[in-house]
């Protein structure tokens, strides 16, 4: 008899475990993990767009209420799954590609990429021929 | 040997001036904002400043920008501690309820706000003839690319942002935008 019923509860609990298992989460990573992850990920594409109420500073630095509400939809879109592109591309098409920090490399942008290089370029150029310059001009010079 | 010189400061001149010239022909403070010819961001909202007769609204009614379709409207975000905001507000109230037997529709969104300031703000203001929205997360401000207050949205009867105007709207102005918005849609 007590055989029987313990199989009729072994019975029951087995019946009952897949219904139970449906009620658990299928991402077992915890909580937190998760939590900070998704912080993580919004800090990173908050820290690339730029308070429109701010000098220079990015939402994610910006201690201002707009910029509180544009995090917040940063990291609601990233909870939706939307990626790190397709959230700057959703401020991009409200605020244009001035809402970017740092600009996209074409066009006129082109300028704040390259203009660097070549100064670095032109000073270099510059140095070589004014050392030239002073090493043929010394065997000339009086003091010699 | 003076040619070389000359190349060389050319070089170094002529880049620095063409910025020079790019950078002062363009208004600093002047954002382009990539909206106006686009479709208008829907947005829900509700009613927390009735407006006065013939454009009141009751307290708690959603406006839906889907509802208004096939009518003009005037979107003005404004806040109670914007100072600008008071310059604009006599102006725009006159010209709403000039407008009122038009197919204009003038809705305020209170941005960064609460609702108390706000009515308060429009008792101290004499009255707003158009109700006023609330946008409680500045989702609606974000979707309209919103850089401060106030600004006014002029979204056409096909549903699309026709103009906007950053800063205090000049009632003229938004005379003449409204009258050729009517005169493309056909309304008398």
């Amino acid at each position: 008899m007590r055989g029987a019923l313990r199989i009729l509860v072994a019975l029951a609990l087995g019946f009952a475990t897949p219904s139970a298992r449906a009620q658990v989460p299928t991402d077992t990573t915890p909580r937190l993990t998760r939590d900070s992850a998704l912080e993580a990920r919004t800090s990173a594409v908050a820290a690339q767009l730029r308070c429109p109420v701010c000098q220079g500073l990015s939402i994610q630095d910006s201690p201002s209420e707009l910029a509180q509400s544009m995090r917040a939809l940063v990291r609601d879109q990233l909870a939706q799954g939307k990626t790190p592109d397709q959230v700057k591309s959703y401020f991009v098409s409200k605020y244009g590609e001035w809402i970017l920090l740092s600009p996209p490399p074409h066009g006129f942008n082109l300028v704040a990429y390259l203009f660097p290089a070549l100064v670095v370029l032109g000073g270099g150029v510059l140095i070589v021929l004014a050392v030239r310059r002073w090493t043929t001009a010394a065997p000339e010079s009086p003091g010699d | 040997m003076n040619w070389k010189r000359a190349t060389i400061a050319a070089a170094f001149v002529l880049p620095v001036a063409w910025l020079f010239r790019h950078g002062l022909t363009q208004d600093p403070r002047e954002i382009p904002s990539p909206l106006p010819g686009n479709a208008a961001p829907q947005f829900s909202l509700a009613v927390f400043a009735p407006g006065q007769p013939p454009l009141e609204r009751p307290i708690g009614d959603t406006v839906r920008l889907a509802d208004l379709k096939g009518r003009v409207v005037v979107l003005n975000f404004w806040a109670s501690w914007c100072l600008a905001c008071r310059d604009e507000h006599t102006g725009l109230s006159e010209v709403a309820r000039g407008y009122a037997s038009k197919p204009v529709t003038f809705l305020g969104s209170l941005y960064q706000d609460t609702p108390g300031n706000g009515t308060q703000w429009i008792a101290e203001m004499g009255g707003q003839s158009y109700p006023s929205v609330n946008d409680p997360k500045a989702l609606t401000a974000i979707d309209y690319g919103l850089y401060g207050v106030p600004e006014t949205f002029f979204i056409a009867a096909d549903g699309k942002i026709a103009r906007k105007i950053t800063g205090p709207a000049p009632p003229q102005v938004v005379r003449h935008i409204l009258d050729s918005l009517l005169a493309t849609t056909g309304s008398p």
